[in-house]
C-alpha cells in the first residue's frame, strides 16, 4: 500500500501550547524548511520560535495606501479642474482643502484591501485542499484544541522514517503519513 | 506558581472551559436544528420581520407617492430620514471601537462582545445607507453620486461635503465588512470541521479558505487583524466627523461650529455602546452565554457610556456657552430657542436621557444590575435619536428670518419607515446571532489562561 501511494507529508500532534513551541524550535535548529505549525488560535511567540521572518505586508499595504491617496487626488482634480471646471462658491478650481477627506477614505479603502487581500495572497488561500486535510485526526481537531507539526515531503530532509522518528524524539503523538489520496 | 499568574487578572471567561467547550458551546448555536431555536428568538424574529415588511411597504409607497407623504416641508426639508441616517450611522461606531480601538489599547475583556459588535455596526450602516438613498427624491438615479464618467459629461462635486459623506460611509462599510470577516475566518474554520451535514461542509467550506491555522499563516493573519484595527481607529474618528460636515460646513447658525467633529464622535460612541448592551444583554439573555458575557463586560461597557455620556453633557454645555460668548444674535437664539422655544421638549429628553439618567452608573452597584443597563441603554437610545432631532429640526424650524419660520410634524409615514429600520436591523441581527459565531472563538481561545505558553511552566 504505501510503496504504490505518494507521500506527501507527515503530521504530529503535540499536548498544548507550550510543547508546540518547545517542538517548534527543535524543527527550527534542525534545519526543516517546509514545515509548519497548527494550532487553534495564535500562540504567542510562535514566529521566534519558527524562526518565520517578519511578514512583508506591513509594508505592500503602505504603498498600495499611498496609492489610494494619490488616486483621490488625481480623480478630484482632474474632474474638478481639467476635465470639466465649474466656479462653485467662488472655490479654485483645484481647492486642495476640499480633496483631504476622500482622499483619507480612499487610502483607508485601498489600504483594507490590499491587507486583506494581501493576507490571502501570502497565506496561498484560498486553498482547495491541503494534504494536512488528509488525516482525520487533525481535520477534527486543528482549530478545536489539537496542537500539531506538519512536515511537507518536498523538504530536502525529508525522510520518511528518519522525520517520524524525529518527531516522536521532540514529543509529537498521534504520527500520521499523510497519503496524496486520502 | 509563576510570577505570571500571580499578577494576572480575574479570568475574562467564566466557568470551566477547555479550548473545546470554548469551541462547542460557540458552534452548537449555529449547529442546532429548527426545533433547538430558543422560543424566545423567534418571538423576536416575528416581530422583526412583521417590522421589516412594514418597511417594504412604506418604502413602496413612497417610490410610489414621493417624499411629500414625509412631514418635510420648507424650512425644515431635512426631516426624520436625516435624522436617522445620523442615528443609524452613530450606532454603527460602537462596533468599531470596541474591534478596533480597544484591541489597540490590549483591552483584553472586548474579545467576548467584539463580534457582535462589529455585526452590529455592519448592520447599522445597512440602515443607515438606506436613508439618503430614499430621501433623494429620485432615488432611481440615486448612483448620480458616484463619480463615474457618464454620457452628461458632468462629475460630482468633490467641494460637497455631502458627496465626501458618500465616501466616508462607503468606506466605513466595506471597511467593517472586511474586518468583521476576516476576524470570522478562523471561526468558519472551526465550524467547517465540525459540520456533520453537506451544505454546512460546503458552504463553510468556502466561506473558510480552507484556513488551517498554520504558523505561518496566523502570523500574517494578525498583521492584518493589526493593519485594519489601526486603519480602523481614524477611520471610525473620520466618519462622524464627516457626516458632522454636513451640517458644520453650512452657514445655519447653530450647525456652523468647529465642536462638530469631536462632539457628533463622542456621541456616536455613547450611543453606539447603549445599543451594543441592549443587545449583549438580549444575546445573552437568549443564548445563555454568561460565560463569555460576563458582568465584567457589562460594568466596563457602562463605564464608557457613562464616560462618553459625560463628554457629550460637556459638548452641549460648551456649545452652549459659545454661543453666548460669540456675541452674535443669531447663534444666541439658536441656541435659547432650542432650550425654551417650541422644541423645548425635545431638548430637555435630550438632556435628560443623554446626561443625567447614564449618571446613575457612578454606582457599582447600578453599573452590574442587568435591569438598570438594560433600561439605561434603552434611554439612551432614546436620548440620542433626540439629539439628532434637536440638531436638525429645531435649527432648520426657526433660521435667521422668522417669517419663514414653521413647526415640523412628522406623518404616520415617518414613524413607520423609522419602525421598520428597527426591523430590517434586528432581523439582520437574529440571523447573524443563530448562523454565524456570535463570540470570536479563536479569540477567546486566546484568552483563556491555559492559551499562554507561560502557564505550563510550574509543570515542567
Amino acid at each position: 500500500m504505501a510503496q504504490t501511494e505518494k507521500i506527501e507529508g507527515v503530521v504530529a500532534q503535540f499536548e498544548n501550547p507550550a510543547t508546540l513551541i518547545k517542538a517548534a524550535q527543535k524543527m527550527r535548529d534542525e534545519g526543516f524548511r517546509d514545515w509548519d505549525t497548527h494550532s487553534p488560535f495564535p500562540v504567542h511567540g510562535m514566529d521566534d520560535a519558527m524562526g518565520t521572518p517578519r511578514t512583508k505586508l506591513g509594508w505592500m499595504v503602505a504603498m498600495i495606501a499611498f496609492c489610494g491617496t494619490t488616486g483621490a487626488y488625481l480623480l478630484q482634480w482632474w474632474t474638478s479642474a481639467v476635465d470639466y471646471p465649474v466656479v462653485i462658491s467662488g472655490k479654485p478650481f483645484n481647492s486642495v482643502p476640499a480633496w483631504v477627506p476622500v482622499m483619507f477614505e480612499l487610502s483607508v479603502l485601498a489600504a483594507a484591501f490590499a491587507s486583506v487581500i494581501g493576507m490571502l495572497a501570502f497565506n496561498m488561500l484560498p486553498r482547495y485542499n491541503h494534504p494536512v486535510f488528509n488525516s482525520e485526526n487533525f481535520v477534527a481537531k486543528h482549530m478545536d484544541d489539537g496542537f500539531f507539526v506538519s512536515v511537507e515531503a518536498t523538504d530536502a530532509k525529508f525522510d520518511q522514517e528518519k522525520t517520524v522518528e524525529f518527531l516522536a524524539s521532540i514529543g509529537g503523538s498521534n504520527i500520521e503519513l499523510l497519503l496524496a489520496d486520502g | 506558581m509563576s510570577a505570571h499568574t500571580e499578577t494576572s487578572e480575574p479570568p475574562l471567561i467564566t466557568g470551566t472551559q477547555s479550548f473545546h467547550t470554548v469551541s462547542q458551546r460557540i458552534s452548537e448555536v449555529t449547529e442546532a436544528r429548527i426545533q433547538g431555536t430558543p422560543k424566545l428568538w423567534w418571538v423576536l424574529m416575528v416581530i422583526s420581520l412583521l417590522a421589516l415588511a412594514n418597511l417594504g411597504a412604506s418604502i413602496a409607497y413612497l417610490f410610489w407617492e414621493g417624499i411629500g407623504i414625509w412631514g418635510v416641508q420648507n424650512p425644515v426639508g431635512w426631516g426624520w430620514a436625516i435624522v436617522n441616517f445620523v442615528f443609524w450611522v452613530g450606532i454603527g461606531h460602537a462596533g468599531t471601537l470596541i474591534s478596533a480601538i480597544l484591541f489597540l489599547l490590549r483591552q483584553r475583556w472586548r474579545t467576548s462582545i467584539n463580534r457582535f459588535a462589529e455585526a452590529m455596526t455592519i448592520f447599522a450602516v445597512i440602515c443607515a445607507g438606506l436613508f439618503p438613498g430614499i430621501h433623494v427624491g429620485r432615488p432611481w438615479v440615486a448612483w448620480w453620486m458616484v463619480p463615474y464618467p457618464n454620457q452628461m459629461g458632468i462629475w460630482p462635486n468633490f467641494r460637497s461635503p455631502l458627496l465626501w459623506d458618500m465616501f466616508a460611509v462607503g468606506t466605513y462599510f466595506t471597511v467593517s465588512l472586511l474586518f468583521w470577516y476576516t476576524g470570522m475566518i478562523p471561526d468558519l474554520a472551526t465550524m467547517r470541521d465540525r459540520a456533520k451535514n453537506k451544505i454546512r461542509k460546503i458552504s463553510l467550506g468556502v466561506f473558510a479558505l480552507g484556513f488551517r491555522g498554520s504558523g505561518k499563516q496566523w502570523q500574517n493573519y494578525e498583521k492584518t487583524y493589526l493593519i485594519l484595527a489601526g486603519i480602523s481607529t481614524p477611520l471610525v474618528l473620520s466618519v462622524h466627523s464627516v457626516v458632522s460636515f454636513d451640517f458644520a460646513v453650512s452657514l445655519v447658525p447653530g450647525w456652523h461650529t468647529t465642536i462638530f467633529p469631536p462632539y457628533f464622535v463622542a456621541g456616536a460612541i455613547f450611543s453606539g455602546f447603549a445599543m451594543v448592551m441592549t443587545l449583549a444583554i438580549v444575546a445573552r439573555t437568549v443564548y445563555k452565554m454568561e460565560d463569555f458575557i460576563t458582568l465584567k463586560h457589562l460594568e466596563n461597557m457602562n463605564k464608557i457610556i457613562l464616560l462618553t455620556g459625560s463628554m457629550v453633557g460637556y459638548a452641549y454645555g460648551c456649545e452652549f456657552f459659545i454661543s453666548w460668548y460669540s456675541g452674535n444674535d443669531y447663534e444666541r437664539f439658536a441656541f435659547i430657542n432650542r432650550a425654551t422655544g417650541d422644541y423645548a421638549w425635545a431638548y430637555w429628553t435630550m438632556i435628560s436621557c443623554n446626561v443625567i439618567f447614564p449618571q446613575i452608573f457612578w454606582f457599582r452597584k447600578m453599573r452590574r444590575s442587568i435591569l438598570v443597563m438594560f433600561v439605561i441603554s434603552i434611554i439612551v437610545n432614546i436620548g440620542m435619536w433626540f439629539e439628532r432631532f434637536v440638531i436638525i429640526v429645531t435649527t432648520l424650524a426657526n433660521d435667521f428670518m422668522p417669517s419663514a419660520w414653521d413647526y415640523f410634524t412628522p406623518t404616520f409615514f415617518d414613524i413607520s419607515i423609522l419602525v421598520g429600520s428597527f426591523g430590517l436591523f434586528l432581523t439582520l441581527f437574529l440571523l447573524f446571532l443563530r448562523f454565524l459565531p456570535m463570540v470570536a472563538i479563536a479569540e477567546i481561545k486566546g484568552v483563556l489562561p491555559q492559551a499562554d505558553p507561560h502557564f505550563y511552566e510550574e509543570k515542567h
